[in-house]
């Protein structure tokens, strides 16, 4: 596998392709729209939270390969999941995106393919994106979040 | 200033644009074990190495403050610097080096003119008029300073090739219409505009002109007194000279009406608590310590560009853009974003529902520069509908290696999102 198919791996390349749950939620509890100034990057996220979980997640938008993939994975593994598990969830991507050391966690599944981005620093943000959206809807009374 | 006096006797200028290539350093370098082939000039160009040796030989040698001190390093430090201001009047042919004020770049000088120029002169109910086309800093600026005055900011349209619509220009401009600001050669299409019919309708309403110019000087032979606009911007590093200096040229009789635009040292005559007098031109608007290695390399750059033939340059980089225009339009899903009639090297496009970030890295990995995303250039991709575009971008020592090596990653690009 030469670099660049390392970044634009087959799960990152479906995901953008036919990405899922994607769309608006009606009855959202929180919606957090999420920029990336840079490349023009934009999009929306919508939550339906109940008894501490999340029990709907959507997105919409536009943006490039990678932030959409992320995304997409992202609201598919968030789905069903509780609030707390999101927000560790959000740690070790973090963790994922920016670690030197290599950081692999074992639970990941799909996730482990945004990996690739760490060999190019500009496009860490568009794979962070949604995921700030994310921490933003479940922590914050911001309804705007920023990767600038 | 030889190399002004060459221009302007009759020593044969350089044609051969190609044999320049090698003049500039880096582009002699592997990117992921690839040749670099850069074509982000419209961001910012490639020094060659007679500016980086003017540039250090002044830091090695001849480093001093200037138009202060008594010593030797001063004086050679202020004629360096003196020196190229007046090589700067002559490369766009100003009638006088004290039109000639150093600054940042293009958006400083724009914000000098619009500060200076529009918080004295601009009333409620005066008009400024801009274009669709123009960067952040030829809207931003105007935009702040209409808030504060009153005035209000009317854009000109432009249409689907991206020219500017002339006959709404005729219509917008009014008695009410005070500044038209205006850029030369847009820098995410690439059109030229037609400046001096603008010029000279805006004046036949009493309307001042400012050009930006921050995409033209390294393509053209700009003579501000034939184009007969009242302002011109431009930066440095557009035009193989360092980041930090530009250049704002406006008519004497202008500048010296307008008040300064910001306070300190130099621009000074006599300081007391009562009153200050200003310097006279230029300095009255050179404020502070200015970038003074920079505006050598600015003038290096220009005695540069002197000894080659700007035909010749022009020729070059419409050879290339139709080369890669053709190219680039056999590709499936391509469409290309700005199609004037007149343009310079920059092509800007769009392949498919890819996202011009995919591209742009995709063709990194093949050692291809360009650049993504909206160009500081919002209200364009609004028109056309697109969140972003890649954009190629040609200066006279690309050829058509660079071109097959782009095309070449637009393919990569292709299978990988096939
Ligand atoms: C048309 C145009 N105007 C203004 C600017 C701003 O120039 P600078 O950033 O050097 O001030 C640019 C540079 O991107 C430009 O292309």
């Amino acid at each position: 596998m030469n670099e660049i198919q390392e970044l634009y791996r087959e799960v990152i390349l479906d995901h953008n392709r036919h990405p899922r749950n994607f769309g608006e939620i009606e009855d959202a509890d929180r919606v957090v729209e999420g920029i990336n100034p840079l490349c023009g990057d934009r999009i929306t996220l919508y939550l339906r939270l109940n008894k501490g979980n999340v029990e709907d997640i959507t997105f919409n938008g536009t943006g490039c390969a990678i932030s959409v993939a992320s995304s997409s994975l992202m609201t598919d593994k968030v789905k069903g999941t509780s609030v707390s598990d999101s927000l560790d969830l959000f740690d070790k991507i973090h963790r994922l995106l920016t670690d030197e050391n290599d950081y692999q966690a074992e639970d990941l599944d799909k996730l482990a393919a945004l990996s690739g981005v760490r060999q190019y620093p500009t496009r860490v943000k568009c794979a962070s994106l949604a995921w700030h959206a994310l921490k933003t809807a479940l922590t914050g009374s911001e309804t705007n979040t920023s990767t600038e | 200033m030889n190399a002004i006096t060459a221009s302007q006797s009759n020593i044969k200028l350089i044609s051969d644009v190609a044999s320049l290539r090698a003049d500039i350093p880096a582009l002699h370098q592997k990117i992921w074990g690839k040749p670099l082939a850069y074509l982000d000039n419209a961001a910012s160009s490639q020094r060659p190495q007679f500016v980086i040796d003017a540039v250090s030989n002044h830091e090695k040698r001849n480093h001093a403050n200037i138009h202060r001190g008594v010593h030797k390093l001063s004086q050679r430090a202020t004629n360096a610097y003196e020196g190229a201001r007046e090589k700067v009047r002559a490369f766009i042919n100003a009638g006088n080096s004290r039109e000639i004020i150093f600054t940042r770049g293009t958006t400083e000088s724009i914000n000098l003119v619009a500060h200076s120029l529009g918080l004295s002169q601009l009333k409620s109910g005066d008009e400024v008029l801009i274009s669709w086309m123009e960067h952040h800093s030829n809207i931003v600026p105007w935009q702040l300073i209409c808030e504060r005055t009153g005035a209000n900011l009317r854009t000109i349209p432009i249409t689907d090739r991206g020219e500017l619509d002339l006959e709404a220009f005729n219509q917008l401009l009014s008695e009410r219409t005070k500044i038209v600001a205006i850029v030369h050669v847009s820098n995410a299409l690439g059109t030229i505009n037609p400046v001096k019919e603008i010029i000279d309708k805006a004046h036949s309403k009493g309307a001042m002109v400012l050009l930006d110019g921050a995409q033209a000087v390294a393509h053209m032979r700009i003579d501000v007194q034939e184009l007969d606009c009242d302002f011109y911007a431009f930066s440095g590093h557009k035009m193989f000279a360092p980041t930090g200096i530009g250049v704002l040229y406006g008519k004497k009789v202008l500048l010296e009406d307008m008040p300064p635009y910001q306070g300190g040292g130099e621009m000074i005559l006599t300081v007391t608590f009562k009153k200050t007098t200003y310097n006279t031109l230029p300095y009255k608007f050179e404020a502070g310590t200015p970038h003074i290695s920079g505006a050598i390399g600015l003038g290096a750059a220009i005695d540069y560009l002197s000894r080659i033939d700007f035909n010749a340059i022009a020729k070059h980089e419409r050879d290339l853009l139709e080369y890669a225009t053709s190219q680039l339009s056999d590709l499936p899903g391509s469409r290309i974003i700005g199609n004037a009639h007149k343009k310079t090297g920059v092509l800007s496009f769009i392949l498919g529902d890819i996202h011009a970030h995919d591209i742009g890295t995709i063709l990194d990995q093949e050692g291809v520069a360009v650049r993504t995303g909206h160009h500081c250039t919002m209200p364009i991709m609004e028109f056309f509908s697109v969140p972003a575009t890649a954009r190629a971008s040609f200066a006279f020592y690309n050829n058509r290696n660079d071109v097959d090596q782009f095309i070449g990653g637009l393919r990569t690009t292709l299978e990988i999102f096939s």
